[in-house]
C-alpha cells in the first residue's frame, strides 16, 4: 500500500509542481499570480485540442505552454503595466481562463487524444520499490524532477536568478542599477504562466486523457498556496506537492480497502496533512517571502 | 486618475467578458415570439447540452420530441445555475410565449415550484424532484427508476468478473448514488452471492486526475470491472480499458471507449416520456392526467426513460437470458430491492416480501451487505 500510495503521490503531484514552480518563479519576482489556475486550464485545452488536431502530444504540450504563458501576459498587462490589484486580477484572470476554456472546449469534451505515454526508464524502473515509484511514469514527470531542482539552482546560483529575486526583494534597488523590474516581471510571468500550462497540459494528456470543463477542480490554487506555506522554495515546495496528492492517494487507498473512517475525514486529508506538517516544519513565523511581493511597483 | 479609470474599465471589460462566456444561460432561449402560431415548450438545462452525460440525454431528447410532436418549438437555455436566476430564465421563455417548462435539474425544483405559483397558465414539470402534497395543478415531476437497468448491469458484471470483486467510483452518498451502487451490488450477487463491491466516493461529480488514481487504487484490489456513477465518464472507462479490465457504462453509450472490455451499461432515453408530457400538455388534459403529481415510471409501466445499453461480445446468451428473466420480473411489479435486503451490518432493511415505494428509493441512506465503503 505505501508503495501505491507514493506512486499514487508522485502520478497526482505533477501538475501541482509544475504550477507551484511556476507560481513560485512569478511571486520571486514580486507578483502574486492567483490566474495559475486559469492558466492550467488553458494549458490543458490547448495541449488537448493541438494534441487532438496533430496527432501530436509533443506538440500539444508546446501550445498548453503558450496558452498558460499567454493567459499570464493578461495578468502582467493589468499588474505591471496598469498597477491594478494583483489579487483581484488574477482571480479575474482565473474566472477568465475559467470561462474561455469552458466555451472553445465545448467542441472537444470525450473527444480521443493521442496520449503522452508512460514510460518505464529500463533499469531504473526495476528497481525494487523506488522503480515503480519514481521511474515509470509519463516524460512531463521525469521533467518535473529535473525542473525542480533546475529552478532552485536558477534562482540561487546564476546571474538570471539574482536579478529576478532583486526585482521581488528589492525593484527600485534593480532600477539603480539599469535593468527594468517591469521587464524583469514580465518574463517571470510568462515564464510562471508557461509552467501553470505546462501543469495543465500533464493533467489533460499525461494522466486523465481527457478535456472536462473545470478539470483542475482547484489544482492552481492549491499550488499557491502551497508556495506561501513552502516558503518560496522549489524543493519543499514539490515536498508539499507531494504531500498534497499522497493524501488524495492515502484516502482512495483506504476506501478501497474498506477502512471504516468517515469519508468527510478523508476528503479533507490532502488538505490537513499539508496545513500540520507545513506548520510543523515552519517553526518559525512563515517569512523569507520576497520583500516587494504584492506591492505596487509604479515603475 | 486617468490609469486608474482606464484600469477599471479593462477589469470591468474582461469581468464582463468572464460573465458572458461563464453562463450562456437565459438569454440564450433561441429565436423569435409565439407568433407563428407553434406551441412553445422550454427546457433549462444546469449544465451543457453536450457534457456527454445527464444534460446531453435531455437535450436529445428535447430536440428528438420537437420532431415528433407537430406544431412544437423548442426553447433552449444551458447552464442554467440552480439558483433564483433560473427563474429569471423560465421567465424569459414564458415572455417568448412558452406554455410547458422542462427544468431538468434535481435543484431547479424550488424555483420551478415559485413559477409554477406565479403562471397559473404555463405547465412546469420537473425531472427528478418530489411534488409530494404540495397543490398546484400546473406542477408535475417525472423520473425513471434509474436502478432498474443498474441492477441489470450488475447481473452482467457479476457473470463476467473472476476475482468476484467489483468497483463502483461515484461522487457523493446521496440517495440516487445509494441505490445505484446497492441496484449494482444486488444484481451481481444474484450470480454470485459472495461478490463485493468496492467503492471509492471521489468527492465532486468531475475530478478526472482523481478518477485515473481511483482506478488504479480499484485494480490494486483486484477489482476486475468498474462501473461508475459520475458527470463525466471517459477517463474512468479509457483507465479501465487500458489496463485490460470489464467497463459497465453509465449515462451513455461508451462502448467505442472499450472496444475489448465494455460489458453493457445504462443510458437515458427521455425521447418517448418528454413526447408524452408535451401532447397530453398541448391537448389540455393535463390536470388530472399520472403527469400532474409524481410520476415515476418503471419497466412495469413501460418506457423507462433509462434504459440498458448494448452488450459487449464477453456477455454469454445465457447471463443474457438470466437478464431477460430479471427485467421481466421487474416488468411484472418486481423491484431490484425487493426483500430480504441486509445492510453492511447485516440489520434487515426490506423484510422478506416486503418492497420499497419509489420515495422510500429516493431517500435510500444505507449500503447493502458486500459493499466495501462508509457513508458517513
Amino acid at each position: 500500500m505505501i508503495e501505491a500510495v507514493l506512486t499514487g503521490a508522485v502520478a497526482g503531484g505533477t501538475s501541482i509542481v509544475f504550477a507551484g514552480l511556476g507560481e513560485l518563479t512569478c511571486e520571486r519576482a514580486g507578483v502574486i499570480n492567483l490566474g495559475t489556475e486559469g492558466s492550467m486550464l488553458c494549458g490543458a485545452l490547448a495541449a488537448y485540442v493541438v494534441g487532438i488536431n496533430t496527432g501530436s502530444p509533443w506538440l500539444g504540450v508546446l501550445a498548453g505552454i503558450a496558452a498558460g504563458a499567454l493567459l499570464a501576459s493578461v495578468h502582467a498587462v493589468m499588474v505591471l503595466h496598469r498597477h491594478a490589484n494583483q489579487i483581484a486580477v488574477g482571480l479575474v484572470v482565473t474566472f477568465l481562463g475559467t470561462g474561455l476554456t469552458s466555451l472553445f472546449g465545448q467542441d472537444y469534451v470525450g473527444k480521443g487524444v493521442q496520449p503522452l505515454e508512460s514510460w518505464a526508464i529500463p533499469g531504473l524502473s526495476k528497481l525494487p520499490f523506488l522503480g515503480t515509484v519514481l521511474f515509470d511514469h509519463d516524460p512531463l514527470t521525469y521533467l518535473s524532477f529535473v525542473a525542480v531542482p533546475l529552478v532552485a539552482w536558477g534562482l540561487w546560483r546564476t546571474r538570471a536568478g539574482l536579478i529576478l529575486r532583486s526585482a521581488g526583494e528589492g525593484p527600485e534597488v534593480l532600477e539603480i542599477y539599469g535593468t527594468s523590474a517591469r521587464k524583469v516581471r514580465w518574463i517571470a510571468l510568462l515564464v510562471g504562466g508557461g509552467l501553470a500550462g505546462l501543469g495543465g497540459a500533464q493533467l489533460s494528456t499525461a494522466a486523465t486523457l481527457n478535456w472536462s470543463e473545470g478539470m483542475t477542480v482547484g489544482r492552481g490554487f492549491v499550488a499557491v498556496a502551497l508556495v506561501i506555506f513552502a516558503g518560496w522554495h522549489p524543493l519543499k515546495l514539490a515536498g508539499g506537492a507531494y504531500l498534497f496528492s499522497g493524501a488524495i492517494a492515502l484516502q482512495l487507498q483506504l476506501q478501497a480497502r474498506g477502512w471504516e473512517i468517515s469519508r468527510y475525514l478523508l476528503e479533507s486529508l490532502p488538505y490537513v496533512t499539508v496545513l500540520v506538517v507545513l506548520a510543523l516544519l515552519s517553526n518559525r513565523r512563515i517569512h523569507g517571502g520576497p520583500a516587494a511581493l504584492e506591492k505596487v511597483f509604479e515603475g | 486618475m486617468s490609469r486608474t479609470i482606464r484600469a477599471l474599465a479593462i477589469v470591468l471589460g474582461l469581468t464582463m467578458l468572464v460573465a458572458g462566456c461563464g453562463s450562456s444561460s437565459g438569454d440564450s432561449a433561441s429565436s423569435s415570439a409565439s407568433s407563428d402560431g407553434k406551441f412553445t415548450v422550454g427546457f433549462i438545462y444546469v449544465g451543457p447540452k453536450d457534457d456527454f452525460g445527464y444534460n446531453q440525454a435531455a437535450y436529445e431528447a428535447s430536440v428528438a420530441m420537437e420532431k415528433a410532436v407537430p406544431g412544437v418549438k423548442v426553447l433552449q437555455a444551458e447552464n442554467v445555475p440552480e439558483t433564483a436566476e433560473s427563474e429569471a430564465t423560465m421567465q424569459n421563455m414564458i415572455d417568448k410565449g412558452a406554455k410547458v417548462i422542462f427544468a431538468t435539474s434535481y435543484g431547479h425544483y424550488e424555483f420551478a415550484k415559485n413559477m409554477a405559483e406565479k403562471n397559473p397558465g404555463v405547465t412546469f414539470v420537473h425531472q427528478g424532484g418530489l411534488k409530494g402534497d404540495t397543490k398546484l395543478d400546473n406542477l408535475g415531476t417525472y423520473f425513471g427508476t434509474v436502478y432498474e437497468p443498474v441492477y441489470l448491469a450488475g447481473i452482467a458484471a457479476g457473470s463476467v468478473t473472476k476475482s468476484d470483486k467489483l468497483g463502483y467510483v461515484y461522487a457523493f452518498p446521496i440517495p440516487q448514488t445509494l441505490a445505484n451502487i446497492n441496484a449494482f451490488t444486488l444484481g451481481a450477487q444474484s450470480v454470485k452471492p459472495g461478490i463485493k463491491v468496492i467503492t471509492i466516493a471521489t468527492g465532486s461529480w468531475c475530478d478526472p486526475s482523481v478518477q485515473s488514481q481511483s482506478v488504479k487504487t480499484l485494480l490494486d484490489q483486484d477489482v476486475d470491472v468498474i462501473t461508475q456513477h459520475q458527470d463525466c465518464t471517459k477517463t474512468i472507462i479509457e483507465a479501465t480499458e487500458a489496463a485490460g479490465a470489464y467497463s459497465i457504462g453509465y449515462h451513455a453509450d461508451a462502448s467505442s471507449l472499450a472496444p475489448k472490455g465494455w460489458v453493457t451499461g445504462s443510458e437515458w432515453n427521455w425521447t418517448p416520456l418528454y413526447t408524452d408530457i408535451v401532447k397530453t400538455v398541448k391537448d389540455g388534459t393535463f390536470k388530472g392526467s399520472k403527469y400532474d403529481g409524481d410520476f415515476r415510471v418503471g419497466l412495469q409501466t413501460g418506457d423507462n426513460p433509462f434504459v440498458q445499453s448494448k452488450y459487449g461480445s464477453m456477455v454469454t446468451d445465457d447471463t443474457k437470458a438470466l437478464i431477460e428473466k430479471a427485467k421481466k420480473s421487474f416488468e411484472d411489479g418486481g423491484s431490484p430491492f425487493a426483500g430480504p435486503v441486509e445492510d453492511q451490518d447485516g440489520k434487515v432493511i426490506y423484510a422478506k416480501g416486503k418492497q420499497p415505494t419509489y420515495a422510500e428509493v429516493e431517500t435510500m441512506k444505507f449500503f447493502v451487505k458486500g459493499v466495501v465503503g462508509k457513508i458517513g
